[in-house]
């Protein structure tokens, strides 16, 4: 068994009710953090390693040293939990189970960072999840944990749940301080960074909710009893949203380092695969990282296991690798279309586009229509040269990282399954069913696109 | 831009103006806007799900913002509906690992069965099926939304349970 | 501070960004731009086509930055070394955007009155392609009508957001913005409000293409039929200069805007009246010829050399309907409320 933090007290009966979360050791980090002083509490941070969990794996502790103290201006601390990445249903699963811990790692991370207002903001759709951090929050107010005066040490801190209406991008930093601040959700141009210019041109940081959900243990214990779990940089554990093709589905905590085929095929976590179908490929943290093909998932292009860290996952670069991510693990067998599957994400990134910069509005619609076209018998041999060239045009030339997240799932799709494109192109007629692997699976039809020689 | 204009009653409930005033609290005194999108949450859930411009502009008076402020806003979100639509809005996530588990044909069934296409309200204003982006449930799919509750793990035998549960009524789809 | 972009070396002062130290040197260092405005607050970053490549972060972190960055945001740091034109990423960039722009631009240049004052027209004829690689359909918008003196033509915008700005900064009322997103964000009242305020003319100097253009002056003319003039009048409009460019076809004033630099952006914004109210002669004190940029278009209507009348000697059926040609070559004799063959245009 795989050690737990997040997870630990999860099946506790009624763990969602402060009094059992109290009574189950709850707000312990905070009555220490008061007895602390802010730099004692980032250092803390800082020395578990502690690696931003939204995407990016930017330290959390360095992130925080960042936050401008000298200006006087008032701090802001923003939980991002526009969990809307596809693959990613982990922090819905964490505010919906046990919402304490997460305002628990809200009002110990203030009072690190100084702030005396601080927001949750939570997408829109996680309408019931909103109405629980609400309740929650009322009850950490009757309790003394929020408004003036906390606990008797002079620490004011004023927490609110923030609800957004419908759009990815706003899980972008920037965007959702625009959205905090009631505006359409396009990302600013940085600089200035959040850290010195943020909500409302105030220092403001934004993590993500599994990021501060970590704080309050990090806090009772030590920031070097989080840093012994994992391996190298990758330290502590992390939130797992397994989906797609696997006999178990759902929210896992692992420990970073362990195999990516022990969690796929362990009972523990995803139990194998679905039906008795073959693993196609493999999507390791949402949406927007690289697509892996089969022999690359258990083993890197240079035969070592692959792991689940930052770094393994990532081994081999663009080429051979792909990202952890936010952990979105979609796992896909031979029925799935890569066609199909790469058109689906690029109508995602077409439909979640803000329209703001040029590469990003028109390139991602671009993607989607050849796709559609390739999926749908229309494609032509050169599309797949066309796709490339589009992608490569919008990765790195946009404002934000939408552009970037919308090329690589197309640019990996191309180079690992260009096969499977060029099936498409040449025979339209066998892919006229939405479901045409599901009974004639590729790897039954490749050799009709594989290159002859006389 | 304007193509039909629908109009709807406006009723701004004292309840609802407290809820409002609420809501503006948890902004500085001088951030008014910041509360936008919540209040236009609460403001269309009273309002059988959607927003008519007399009614935004009634949001941008409430809020002491200039209308534009509000449609740009309003346009930009996908929750918010800028015409009637149907009261039980089923709303299916179409993104990739939920259709890895079938959702495309559930949505085939589930407009099948009530005679529509996708983002037709149904003749009596009772149903309407939408395709919308991931949901974050992809672990429990495939799934729909409707109002403020997910149902997941989605049957073909499920949604017609659904569906005739929300006929007779008997279905709470806002955490209130 | 100490910059040296394609080369050129030249001391700025602290918080001049990349794009303005760069117009300092001049030339072809110049990056294009096509939604910064410096009398705008707010512009700039959206477009993308003045991505440059910084090689040298500063004398402190000499360190390349990875990415191709947006000149017109970026700052510039001392001992920051960039390339412009010399770099062939900068190049590839800019002729990606430049595609990027046009895949859904209506390309209706023959009917539209911002061709040859048009910055995606000089910015597709420096980094376009003869031929396009997309084949899909083309995205449309509603027509909206945004009043009797503004055009919106949509399908032509570049989403700059200009207009918005001007709106926001030199006006008290905002009423038009940015609606809907992604590739369907479009420029819009939501209501089909006229947009009504002494200085909301200048919407239709800011932009840098053809999609918000004077309807006083739609299909008058070519621009470059026109004979531009400096003047200028006492206005008494409060935050109006006064001073304007004149577009004549002979004797007649047929559009007045502001007087605009090599880089397409007013010296100074005028008011309404002036636009508008204002076009008789008589109106104006004359200063001279304006003068425009050697490759302008604008220029093949030199009036300073003399022309030669062209004569051709033709049988008279291969000149069926030329009459009405020449006509609408000289545009102002045709009455718009008839159709060619004499009958009324349905409004």
């Amino acid at each position: 068994m795989g050690r737990k933090i997040l997870l630990d007290k999860i099946n506790v009966p009624g763990i969602k009710s402060y009094e059992v979360y109290r009574r189950e050791g709850g707000y312990a980090s905070v009555e220490k953090a008061l007895k602390m002083t802010p730099e004692a509490i980032i250092e803390e941070v800082k020395a578990s390693g502690l690696r931003g969990r939204g995407g990016a794996g930017f330290p959390v502790g360095m992130k925080w040293s960042f936050i401008d103290k000298k200006s006087g201006k008032p701090r802001h601390l923003v939980c991002n939990a526009d969990e809307s990445e596809p693959g990613t249903f982990k922090d819905r699963y964490l505010m919906e189970y046990i919402p304490h811990l997460l305002i628990e790692g809200m009002i110990t991370s203030s009072i690190a960072l100084e702030a005396n207002l601080s927001y949750i903001y939570i997408r829109g759709e996680y309408m019931w999840v909103y109405k629980i951090l609400e309740r929650a929050i009322q009850e950490a107010y009757a309790a003394g944990w929020l408004g003036k005066n906390i606990q008797g040490s002079g620490f004011d801190l004023d927490l609110y749940v923030h609800c957004g209406a419908g759009a990815y991008i706003c899980g972008e930093e920037t965007a959702l301080i625009e959205s905090l601040e009631g505006k359409r959700g396009n990302p600013r141009l940085k600089p200035p960074f959040p850290a010195i210019s943020g909500l409302w041109a105030n220092p403001t940081v934004v993590n993500n909710v599994e990021s501060i959900a970590a704080v309050p243990w990090i806090i009772n214990n030590s920031g070097a009893d989080y840093a012994a779990i994992g391996i190298g940089r990758s330290t502590g554990t992390k939130l797992i949203s397994a989906s797609g093709n696997i006999k178990k589905p759902g929210v896992y905590e692992i420990e970073l380092g362990i195999s990516v085929e022990e969690f796929i095929n362990s009972d523990e976590y995803c139990g194998g695969m679905e039906t008795d179908r073959p693993l196609k490929a493999l999507v390791p943290g949402g949406s927007s990282v690289p697509i892996l093909p089969a022999h690359l998932i258990y083993k890197t292009a240079n035969g070592d296991d692959r792991l689940m860290t930052y770094e393994s996952l990532s081994d081999g670069g663009f080429a051979t690798g792909s990202m952890l991510g936010s952990g979105g693990f979609i796992v896909y067998d031979d029925r799935a279309c890569i066609v199909r599957n790469t058109w689906n994400f690029a109508r995602f990134y077409h439909h979640e586009s803000c329209g703001q910069c040029t590469p990003c509005r028109e390139g991602t619609g671009w993607l989607e229509k050849v796709l559609w076209r390739i999926e749908n018998g229309e494609g032509r041999e050169e599309d797949i040269e066309l796709l490339w060239s589009i992608q490569s045009k919008i990765e790195g030339n946009t404002i934000c990282p939408l552009g970037d997240a919308a090329s690589w799932p197309v640019a990996a799709a191309i180079r690992h399954f260009r096969e499977e494109f060029e099936y498409h192109v040449r025979f339209p007629e066998k892919i006229k069913n939405r479901d045409h692997f599901t009974h004639e699976p590729f790897h039954k039809v490749r050799h009709l696109v594989a290159p002859q020689t006389v | 831009m304007e193509k039909h204009h629908y109009t709807q009653e406006i009723n701004i409930t004292d309840a609802l103006m407290a809820r409002i005033n609420e809501l503006v609290s948890h902004y500085p005194a001088d951030k008014k806007k910041s509360a936008l999108l919540p209040v236009l949450h609460e403001v269309q859930d009273a309002h059988d799900n959607w927003l008519s411009i007399e009614l935004q502009n009634k949001v941008a008076e409430i809020l002491e913002l200039k209308p534009i402020e509000v449609y740009e806003v309003v346009t930009f979100y996908t929750m918010f509906n800028q015409r009637p639509v149907g009261k039980y809005m089923l709303e299916f996530c179409q993104t990739s690992p939920c259709c890895q588990r079938g959702v495309e044909d559930l949505m085939d069934y589930t407009c099948q069965k009530l005679n529509v296409g996708i983002a037709q309200p149904t003749t009596d204003g009772l149903f309407e099926v939408r395709g919308v982006e991931c949901l974050g449930a992809c672990g429990y799919a495939p799934m729909l939304q409707l109002g403020d509750y997910y149902h997941e793990h989605l049957t073909k035998e499920k949604i017609d349970q659904l569906i005739d549960d929300c006929k007779a009524g008997n279905i709470t789809f806002y955490d209130k | 501070m100490k910059v040296t972009i394609d080369g050129h070396e030249i001391e700025v002062e602290a918080g001049t960004t990349i794009l303005q130290a760069a117009r300092m040197i001049g030339g072809d260092v110049v990056p294009p731009a096509m939604c910064y405005y410096s009398k705008l607050k707010g512009s700039g970053g959206k477009c993308r086509c003045c991505l440059v490549e910084v090689t040298k972060g500063s004398d402190a972190n000499p360190t390349p930055m990875p990415k191709l960055v947006a000149s017109c945001v970026t700052g510039c740091m001392d001992g920051m070394e960039v390339k412009s034109k010399s770099s062939d990423r900068v190049t590839e960039a800019r002729k990606a955007v430049t595609e990027f722009l046009l895949i859904n631009h209506p390309l209706d240049c023959p009917v539209c009155d911002q061709a040859g004052e048009c910055d995606l027209q000089n910015l597709s004829f420096e980094h376009g392609h003869a031929n396009t690689r997309f084949i899909e359909e083309k995205r449309t918008f509603e027509p909206e009508n945004i009043g009797d003196k503004i055009q919106l033509h949509m399908n032509r915008c570049i989403l700059c957001q200009r207009c918005v700005q001007v709106a926001e900064q030199l006006t008290d009322y905002r009423v038009h913005g940015v609606l809907n997103r992604g590739d369907h964000a479009q420029i819009s009242t939501m209501v089909s409000a006229a947009i009504e305020n002494e200085f909301s003319g200048n919407m239709i100097d800011v932009c840098p293409v053809g999609a918000l253009t004077d309807k006083t002056f739609r299909f008058k003319s070519r621009v470059w039929f026109n004979k531009p003039f400096n003047a200028h009048r006492e206005c008494t409009t409060p935050g109006c200069c006064g001073k304007v460019t004149v577009w004549m076809f002979g004797n007649e004033i047929q559009r007045v805007t502001a007087r605009k630099d090599e880089y397409h952006e007013v010296e100074d914004f005028i008011c309404n009246t002036c636009r508008y109210d204002k076009k008789e002669v008589s109106d104006w004190t004359i200063e001279g010829p304006r003068k425009f940029e050697k490759d302008s278009v604008i220029n093949v209507n030199n009036y300073s050399r003399k022309l030669e009348k062209v004569i051709i000697n033709t049988e008279r059926g291969i000149l069926m309907g030329r009459d009405e040609d020449r006509k609408k070559i000289s545009m102002a004799a045709i009455d718009y409320n008839k159709k060619i063959d004499g009958t009324e245009v349905k409004q």
